[in-house]
């Protein structure tokens, strides 16, 4: 007989005292909702979060961007539409581009705020079941090579929060096929499709694969307790969202884990 | 600007109205009875100016006033222990009670009705319900953490069921999803009382450190008074508009809606700049504009605080420049806040202000003359004392007696009645029974609605539906957390109103002690139909009565709530539904108690006796049945329960715990399953000869007082141990078998667990797509 873990114990991973110098900046727009609960990830997988402001003009002292979920300036017009045109998404967007190659990972609102920077392509539409989602999701990580999934193996299959209502990637046929092609579909989902998204896509990155962009949460996935709590998942898929940070951090670190 | 504004309105100042004492109003048109008009009169001394009118008239309408349950609520505040008090900071009357947690933190929650818009618009309706309790909760300088939403619509079947289902839970949806505030449970109940008057009753907590809790009220002469937030339209006015005589202008917009519409990313936006003006200290009092806008904010802050205040109504900022003051005074435009603001803080004030591009504007300042004075364009249109405003309005003593239905209707009980023909009992039928209970609309699973509803934002979710409660960490260091349920039986509280409301909170009490937290504070919304019929009358002072005694028993207070009354079509009340909300605390969230039982082997107990109560129960109510008298209430094994299922929890005795209610047994052992898809073995002989009831009885009878909780084998003797000890029946009933894939109870047709959940999940999906 297994001893389940209790329910809320801290068995995440006991972060290394070598990420804390990493510092990784998370975005508030008004109406970002999860910049505190990206944060939190942040440092439960031992780096340091600096908060970032929409408004703010120069990108400051951090060697990654997380730009977290929400309803960015109530996403009245297109999600994200108006969020690329902020003082600090042009910054962002220079720095993605730039030789240094900032890793930027873009989740729910802050992937629809990707797309509508041409950080990364396709777009998103409402769902096709036309309601807000919000269940426990299987994703398959089809890219271990991005800058945000290098602690995850190819192939490997992990549970996240998904919660959202325009989350349905959308992009033409020669997008697709170059994404497919090129290995920038960085997830896709298993056992069901949750809003219509094209060939299953849940996430995607850039060419370089230092930008990545995902509908479904992984920072609601890096607390025993407070992640998942699917039928098959009991204690287990609590924390699969952690890698993402744990990547990330590893990298900007350097060294092997 | 203001010259040609004032230019179109024929304004009806303090000074011409008391040269013109005979001019004809329409106070009946605003609602207001004669005696009360006459009382308005009295209070001023002359006859009101149109502005004071829409004041007097929507301040003391029964939604603002509470002029026919005052009487009744007065019981939540007198009977009250030395016990129910050693927590309590802030009690009934601010805008919502708060409860301290320890450790410096407090806790503030509410719950309040939106029934009416709701059934008229469903989505604005049930979007603004959200809005409204989340700004009561943000006055108390509360950070917002969760809310909650017990909905009661028509029946399944009935066509404008899904028109107000599919926007209820879209608009509470739209709405909270948007707020980042996780939905963590409610109810869903389908019955045809209210067909015509759908109940959409949403809750909100929020916590905070003991040093910034804020109050609704106006003080220190020269402080200045702002409103920010949206700017003032014309929605929600309601009968307003009726003051036509103001208005030269017959080119403006005539159909105004009644329903406020909503702004979520404006209430978002809001809430995050409230809270960076609580921390730094740059508001002396607060009062968000729900119900009666501009007129309720300033009239209570002014009669809160030193009881003066001066208001330039032109200042206020508009959506729509052909408002009129009285309109202006009215409208219940969502999204909008107003403070007090010493002069020193004004700079730091509007610099936050700005941060947020939220817009604010002056509109006067507190006074020390004991008068609210507001002018228009510096003529004064309204000069009151405050507090015959917003709290010497009407009280009535309605006349209540027991209907002369009351009885036969008691004496209709189910055992035996025609609808009992035919009760199940070969094996085969009663594994049909129970699954018809689970697929049944009352009973089946509500993750249609619950999917369209964020439960992470935030990161704190430790449970929520379909838990019994919802339970969120307030602490990230300590763990230290609330947890909340809330709930209401229609049905019972229509055969028993003293007893069914007792039920309620009972039934709350019971789900947040099984989630191990120790019950600490209640809320209620006091769903009932028209005050003027002495039957309904009788309903609501028993109710408040029962519930005012059983608060007593359990020593846990009402810090706040809500009456909502007039919920009826024709002369035809709704069932009598008082929502009774119950908060409890989590030293420690990492130690609750979800309701499924997940670890092979592990021993399963049934806590509590069951007697053959089937009256008023989901099974009668399936085949048609209402009659009878609701199960016994027995509220100091209530709390002998609580304290087994929360030293249980504290201890780690027990894995699971479920509370056994609407559906009984039958119900709480499917859904024990179903939470983590692990069935069990169960047999109740034990029980059946224990209290002399017979299998059907055990499964479907709705006793209170039960839980069915899961006890790792390690902890069996202590747990075993300390239910004797305190002398509080429990009986092994079963093991859970993990490989199964079934539920297995007493030889009864096995059930596999795939059958039940289909059953269970289907019919929602069926009937609203």
């Amino acid at each position: 007989m297994t001893e389940l873990p209790l329910i809320g114990e801290a068995t995440a991973v006991a972060a290394e005292p070598r990420l804390a110098g990493a510092r990784i900046g998370v975005v508030t727009f008004p109406g970002t909702l999860d910049d505190r609960d990206a944060a939190r990830a942040v440092r439960l997988a031992g780096g340091t979060a600096v908060p970032l402001w929409h408004a703010d003009t120069a990108l400051g002292d951090v060697d990654a961007v997380v730009i977290p979920g929400g309803f960015s300036y109530g996403d009245y017009l297109r999600a994200g539409a108006i969020a690329r045109f902020a003082p600090l998404m042009s910054k962002i967007i220079d720095a993605a581009n730039s030789d240094a190659k900032l890793p930027v990972l873009g989740i729910c609102n802050g992937f629809q705020i990707l797309t509508e920077s041409h950080l990364l392509p396709g777009s998103m539409i409402k769902n096709d079941h036309l309601k807000f989602m919000c269940r426990d999701q299987v994703l398959r990580v089809e890219n271990s090579n991005t800058a945000w999934t290098l602690d995850y193996e190819a192939g490997q299959e992990i549970t996240v929060p998904l919660k959202n209502q325009d989350g349905q990637y959308i992009a033409d046929e020669k997008v697709l096929d170059a994404l497919e092609a090129e290995g920038r579909v960085v997830f896709r989902y298993v056992g069901f499709n949750p809003n219509g998204s094209r060939r299953d896509i849940a996430g995607i990155s850039n060419a370089a694969g230092n930008v990545v962009g995902l509908m479904p949460h992984p920072e609601h996935a890096v607390e025993v307790g407070f992640g998942p709590q699917s039928l098959d998942g009991i204690g287990g898929s609590d924390t699969d969202g952690l890698g993402f940070f744990t990547s990330v951090l590893n990298k900007i670190v350097g060294g092997a884990k | 600007m203001t010259t040609e504004t004032t230019k179109k309105f024929n304004i009806d100042t303090v000074e011409n109205a008391a040269k013109t004492p005979d001019t004809e109003l329409p106070w009946a048109e605003l609602g207001l009875k004669q005696n009360e008009f006459d009382e308005v009169v009295k209070v001023l001394g002359r006859r009101p100016t149109g502005a004071e009118l829409a004041m007097y008239s929507v301040m003391w309408s029964e939604h603002c006033s509470y002029k026919s349950s005052k009487n009744h609520l007065r019981q939540f505040g007198d009977k009250v222990t030395e016990e129910m008090k050693k927590d309590m900071l802030v009690g009934i009357g601010e805008n919502a009670g708060v409860t301290n947690l320890g450790d410096g933190w407090a806790v503030t929650f509410k719950i309040e009705s939106h029934n009416s818009p709701s059934f008229v618009e469903p989505y604005q309706g049930a979007a603004t319900g959200i809005g409204g309790i989340v700004r009561d909760i943000i006055s108390m300088g509360a950070r917002p953490v969760a809310v909650m939403d017990p909905l009661r619509f028509g029946a399944i079947d009935h066509p404008d069921t899904a028109r107000v289902m599919h926007g209820a839970v879209a608009g509470i949806g739209g709405y909270g999803n948007s707020l980042g505030l996780p939905n963590i449970g409610g109810e869903m109940v389908f019955d045809s009382v209210y067909q015509g008057n759908p109940l959409v009753n949403a809750l909100a907590v929020g916590v905070m450190r003991h040093e910034d809790i804020r109050l609704a009220n106006a003080s220190g002469k020269g402080n200045k008074v702002v409103l920010f937030g949206a700017r003032t339209g014309g929605d929600g006015i309601g009968g307003a508009s009726v003051l036509a005589s103001e208005s030269f202008d017959d080119t403006k917009p005539s159909k105004r809606p009644a329903v406020q519409v909503g702004d979520p990313f404006a209430e978002k936006v809001l809430i995050e700049c409230c809270l960076e003006l609580f921390k730094g200290s740059l508001v002396e009092g607060i009062q968000d504009l729900g119900a009666a806008g501009i007129s309720c904010a300033t009239s209570e802050l002014a009669s809160n605080g030193d009881g003066g205040m001066e208001v330039e109504l032109t200042s206020v900022l508009l959506r729509d420049p052909t408002l009129t003051p009285g309109e202006i005074l009215m409208s219940e435009s969502q999204e909008r806040m107003m403070a007090v603001v010493t002069p020193e803080n004004i700079a730091a004030f509007e610099a936050v202000m700005d941060k947020w591009a939220v817009e604010y504007s002056w509109l006067g300042e507190v006074t020390d003359t004991g008068r609210l004075i507001i002018t228009w364009d510096g003529v004064v249109i309204v000069d009151v004392d405050p507090r015959t405003v917003a709290h010497d309005g009407p009280v009535y003593d309605r006349p209540f007696a027991r209907p002369e239905w009351q009885d036969s209707l008691q004496a209709d009980t189910f055992t035996g009645s025609v609808q009992d023909a035919g009760r199940p009992s070969s094996p085969a039928a009663l594994a049909a029974a129970v699954t018809e209970l689970i697929a049944s609309p009352n009973m089946c699973s509500k993750d249609w609605i619950t999917n369209q509803y964020d439960r992470y934002v935030g990161g704190n979710t430790a449970l929520a539906y379909p838990d019994d409660a919802g339970v969120v960490r307030v602490d990230e260091e300590t763990g230290l957390g609330v947890a909340l349920a809330t709930d209401a039986n229609g049905r019972y509280t229509y055969l028993d109103p003293y007893h069914g409301a007792q039920l309620a909170l009972a039934e709350a009490y019971r789900n947040v002690a099984t989630s191990g937290a120790v019950p600490m504070a209640v809320s209620d919304c006091l769903n009932f139909g028209s005050p003027e019929d002495p039957d309904v009358m009788w309903q609501l002072a028993e109710a408040i009565r029962g519930l005012s005694d059983a608060c007593m028993v359990l020593g846990i207070p009402v810090t706040g709530g809500n009456v909502s009354l007039y919920n009826q079509t024709g002369t035809t009340p709704i069932h009598p539904s008082p929502v009774v909300a119950v908060l409890g605390k989590l030293d420690d969230v990492a130690r609750r108690t979800p309701s499924g039982w997940r670890e092979d082997g592990q021993a399963i107990y049934l806590l509590g006796t069951t007697a053959a109560e089937l009256d008023g129960s989901e099974w009668a109510n399936l085949r048609g049945h209402l009659g009878g008298l609701p199960p016994k209430v027995d509220l100091a094994a209530e709390r002998a329960l609580g304290e087994i299922l929360i030293n249980a929890s504290r201890d780690g005795m027990v894995d699971s715990a479920h509370d056994l209610s609407e559906g009984g047994l039958a119900a709480a052992l499917v859904e024990s399953s179903l939470r983590y898809g692990v069935g069990a073995r169960i047999a109740l002989q034990d029980v059946m000869d224990r209290d002399g009831v017979d299998l059907f009885t055990a499964l479907f009878s709705e006793t209170q007082g039960r839980a069915i909780v899961g006890v790792p084998r390690s902890e069996e003797i202590r747990f075993t141990d300390m239910c004797t000890a305190r002398g509080f029946a429990h009986t092994r009933i079963g093991i859970v078998d993990a490989a199964s894939g079934e539920l297995e109870i007493n030889g009864v047709e096995t059930l596999s667990l795939d059958a039940l959940r289909e059953a269970h999940e289907a019919t929602l999906p069926k009937y609203f797509g």
